[in-house]
């Protein structure tokens, strides 16, 4: 039985400080509780609160009053009040978001996570398990292992975890019955036996009546091993102690006066003194420490953990997102590189779809160019799949439109983890966990070429462009094209057109018409473009292209200032009323799925270079009106 | 080989790179500075984080005009011995509907004179990012915060749709007109925080020690008569007692607690076997249950 109250020291100074002084040399574990919904988290997180004596007067007070309101306890106080701490939580019942809270023993101190067991709240169940040593997996003795509990314990494996409590909650409900317990923990080894964890110690509790969770219970008088806390207290999560290579990614360059430019940041892994060689990751140029620079005075020695500030003998370019590494043991600095992934958005991952990928200082856009498989959570199955729903997990290779520094998440948390983040609403839509760089990108370099496109362009008297024309099928954008490029082409304009219909008979012909198969046609026929830009040309692009993410792909493929989106405006009625083609009647009918207007959005653009809407309006006057505007900027 | 950090060292890293992450991503950040040990504590980190420069956003103090008044004294010294740029928010409309906490009650007083008026600051100098003292463990809807926490353009919060926060990986994206809120001491404890205190030797606002006082009991509460806007209800009467305070705000809903602790040794000791949180003493939290939720949900730190 824990007693804080037995270390408290009187009120003499000397004690108080004696007593701080062995605050100080507490280790400190952060765990998390996870499991499914109602496997009682909250309750064990309130049962090692209230049984440490955390649980200060008022708080209790206000929790007799809330159980009464809320508690699914009966008369007793309901444990889980203290910890769900959201309105919609105590209304509901359930936990919607992670929760930290702290608890000390005399022997350890403690930040545990209380995170949600429902499936559409996996990320913030994610969220608690990235800064977790250690995870208390959760099973209801009556329900044994849940989908819940295998995705879990997946995420936590996949995010570093390697020591796991399996608590074998509400034994109280089948009678202390060993058998139970045992049941539950050969299904969980036989399930967890290939996730790498280094520990899995099976606990039997009772998280409302505190059996086995501070105290060894003398209802299981079968079980011999330790309670939850002395478990805790005493577990090793440092692993392995070997000193690992220097990793200092550069988070802000401070620059008060020209004598002083210093590199802040924290030391992701090793060490570094004064005097010792440093590489810059992406350069490969080498210099040596030769300040490191605190408030509290200059330092000999900096390491892991640490945040400090290091200047260097030369003056060589280093910049937020680089990092300064050891000069025999470098990281990955590479463009395309595979990963596990956690998708955390409604809306899928999609390959070919661009997001910002942002390591601890870095950002780049990146693509997934391939989605190599995603795995099943009940069984770990490889499966295929075309695209990541919300919480589900993958491997993915990725292609980033600059090179980043990065050690695989193996060998290094910090410096091999990334978020992805969605470039339109800024959401965090994804972790991810490197696995290792392609060597595809590395052993393919650009070959220099001699011939520019500035040399290129100016032989054709023009100014390469990429004209974007997007709207509804039958907008009229390919009528309109049409009508620019001969005038363009009268005018001596060398230009080409690639059309949304036409491409699909060649290039795309492989491609249907499916949410990813659409990215990807939009990908390939950027692409294009963007080589025929390159080559000097001016390129109408004549696409539907309904999704703003795409268009913005594009855009930023181009070099800036070249790519100018078009947006046809007319509206899905006029287009459904002259149906050229005959494909509205078909698509109202149900006859053709997934088009655009129809059972498919079409995402207005916010922010198109020439906006035209067409209503009463005739083709001739709508390209002489582009015509002005392309020649108000020198491109024809 | 070197010595693994101690849990404070720790503490204060971890708090330096959120520091360093805003400064490095937003471009107009400020730092919320309530005057508290929890704001003194983070001037010191922001110092610390990036020494020698100073630090490269404005301090802003939301002024109720009912803080106690060697908080505004302390405040000034601070500005002007390190140096730090600070600003001074009132809601003037406020001011001129005369609200108070006495006439107008907790609620409407902290919603006009510290939410209301920490939005109009935020919107008058355009800030894309606002550092508070929030802590975690200080109360149930703070320990569901992210360290950034993402605020629509109306400065409002939804909790039950955060942003992912993995790793030390923070998400800095934001659109036109909405903002982050950033809680570099979310980790900390109120222990943490007195024990670096000490060990720092950071300057606090002489309130927290205990000193005989002139006080009043009302409502349950001790009350400081910090000037003559404290009107005495016929059965109230004025008494000297020894008291301080374990947190600061507006003097009229902070409530003083009977101490002897004269130095930090015994503010730790005494918390130590304190039997009550810290927010008990404000008033504020207390008016109905969740309700820091929903002054967090409009827009209050």
């Amino acid at each position: 039985m824990l007693k804080v109250d037995e270390v408290l020291p009187d009120t003499e100074t000397a004690d108080i400080r004696t007593y701080l002084a062995s605050q100080e040399k507490k280790t400190l574990l952060r765990f998390l509780t996870c499991g499914s919904v109602d496997d009682g988290k909250s309750t064990l997180i309130g049962r090692l609160l209230y049984d440490t004596k955390l649980i200060f007067e008022d708080q209790l007070a206000t929790l007799e009053q809330d159980s009464k309101k809320h508690g699914t306890t009966g008369d007793d106080i309901d444990l889980a009040l203290l910890v769900d701490g959201l309105e919609a939580e105590r209304q509901q019942g359930i936990t919607i978001d992670v929760a930290y809270r702290f608890f000390a023993t005399p022997k350890r101190k403690f930040i545990v996570a209380d995170t949600p067991g429902h499936e559409q709240y996996t990320r913030n169940m994610a969220t608690g398990a990235s800064s977790a040593d250690l995870a208390v997996v959760l099973v209801d003795a009556r329900q044994g292992v849940l989908a819940q509990t295998r995705r879990h314990s997946i995420i936590a494996s996949l995010l570093g975890i390697r020591n796991i409590v399996l608590a074998v909650n509400k034994i109280d409900l089948v009678d202390f019955d060993e058998g139970v317990f045992k049941r539950i923990v050969a299904e969980y080894e036989a399930f967890a036996k290939d996730l790498g964890f280094a520990s899995v110690v099976p606990i039997p509790m009772s998280a409302r009546y505190g059996d086995n969770v501070t105290r060894a219970s003398d209802k299981s008088p079968w079980y011999t091993g330790p309670s939850l806390i002395d478990h805790l207290e005493t577990v090793d999560v440092e692993g392995d102690a070997a000193e690992r290579p220097f990793r200092f990614p550069v988070q802000y360059v401070n620059r008060p006066n020209h004598e002083f430019r210093g590199f802040a940041g924290t030391v992701a892994s090793g060490s570094i003194a004064v005097g010792h060689d440093v590489v810059v990751a992406k350069s490969g140029k080498r210099s040596r420490v030769k300040r490191i620079a605190t408030y509290d005075g200059d330092r000999e020695r900096a390491s892991e953990g640490e945040a400090v500030t290091l200047l260097l003998d030369d003056e060589i370019e280093v910049s937020r997102g680089n990092m300064l590494v050891a000069p025999n043991a470098r990281p990955h600095v590479a463009d395309q590189l595979a990963a596990n992934v956690v998708w955390f958005d409604e809306h899928p991952l999609l390959p070919g779809r661009m997001y910002l990928l942002r390591t601890e200082t870095d950002q780049v856009n990146a693509t997934v160019s391939h989605l190599k498989h995603r795995t099943n959570v009940n069984n770990f199955a490889h499966e295929a799949a075309k695209s990541l729903d919300l919480n589900e997990v993958g491997v993915c290779n990725f292609s980033l439109q600059a090179p980043i520094a990065f050690d695989s998440f193996e060998e290094n948390r910090t410096t091999g983890a990334f978020v992805l983040i969605d470039r339109l609403t800024n959401a965090t839509v994804g972790a991810g966990m490197i696995l290792h760089p392609l060597r595809r990108a590395a052993n393919i370099h650009w070959q220099a070429l001699d011939v520019t496109k500035a040399s290129r362009s100016e032989l054709k008297h023009q100014k390469p462009a990429v004209l974007w024309f997007t709207g509804l099928s039958g907008s009229g954008k390919s009528t309109i094209a049409n009508l620019l490029e001969k005038k363009l082409h009268a005018a001596g304009r060398h230009t080409y057109i690639l059309d949304g219909d036409n491409v699909r008979h060649g290039l795309n012909r492989d491609l249907g018409f499916t949410e990813e198969d659409r990215v990807e046609n939009i990908r390939r026929v950027a692409e294009v473009a963007r080589l025929m830009a390159e080559a000097g040309l001016i390129v109408l692009v004549s696409f539907i292209s309904p999704f703003r993410a795409e268009r913005r792909m594009a855009r930023d493929l181009m070099t800036e200032g070249e790519f100018i989106e078009v947006f046809i405006d007319t509206p899905f009625e006029e287009c459904a009323r002259r149906d050229p083609k005959g494909l509205y009647a078909r698509a109202l009918k149900g006859e053709i799925k997934n088009f655009t207007g129809v059972d498919s959005p079409y995402e207005v653009p916010e922010l198109a270079d020439v906006h035209l809407p067409t209503v009463d309006r005739s083709p001739e006057d709508l390209v002489e009106e582009l015509e002005t505007w392309l020649k108000e900027r020198g491109y024809c | 080989m070197s010595a693994p950090l101690t849990h404070l060292q720790r503490l204060e890293a971890e708090s330096i790179h959120i520091m360093r992450e805003v400064a490095a991503s937003f471009s107009k950040p400020v730092m919320l500075y309530s005057i508290g040990k929890d704001s003194s504590v983070l001037l010191h980190l922001a110092m610390k984080a990036f020494y020698p420069a100073k630090p490269p956003f404005p301090f802003l103090h939301v002024d109720t005009t009912w803080k106690f008044r060697e908080m505004i004294a302390f405040r000034d010294r601070m500005a002007e011995e390190l140096g730090f740029d600070l600003l001074v928010h009132i809601n003037e409309d406020g001011v001129r509907d005369g609200i108070n906490p006495f006439d107008h009650g907790s609620n409407v007083h902290t919603h006009v004179m510290k939410t209301v008026a920490l939005r109009q600051a935020l919107d008058k100098y355009g800030f894309d990012a606002a550092f508070g003292g929030a802590r975690r463990d200080e109360e149930k809807s703070r320990a569901k915060e992210r360290i950034f926490s993402f605020r629509n353009s109306s400065h409002g919060w939804d909790p039950k749709n955060q942003r992912p926060e993995m790793w030390k990986i923070y998400n800095t994206r934001i659109a036109q007109g909405e903002s982050i809120r950033v809680f570099p001491l979310s980790n900390w404890t109120e222990l943490d925080i007195w024990q670096y205190i000490l060990q720092e030797n950071i300057p606090i606002v002489p309130l927290y020690f205990a000193k005989k006082r002139p006080v009043v009991d009302r409502g349950g509460m001790t009350i400081l008569v910090d000037d003559d806007r404290l009107k005495l209800q016929p059965d109230e009467k004025i008494e000297e007692r020894k008291v301080r305070f374990r947190t600061l705000g507006c003097y009229p809903l902070t409530g003083a607690i009977d101490s002897d602790a004269e130095t930090l040794e015994g503010i730790v000791a005494e918390m130590l076997t304190a039997r009550t949180s810290e927010r008990q003493g404000r008033l504020i939290d207390r008016d109905e249950t969740g309700s820091m939720e929903k002054k967090k949900r409009e827009g209050y730190f």
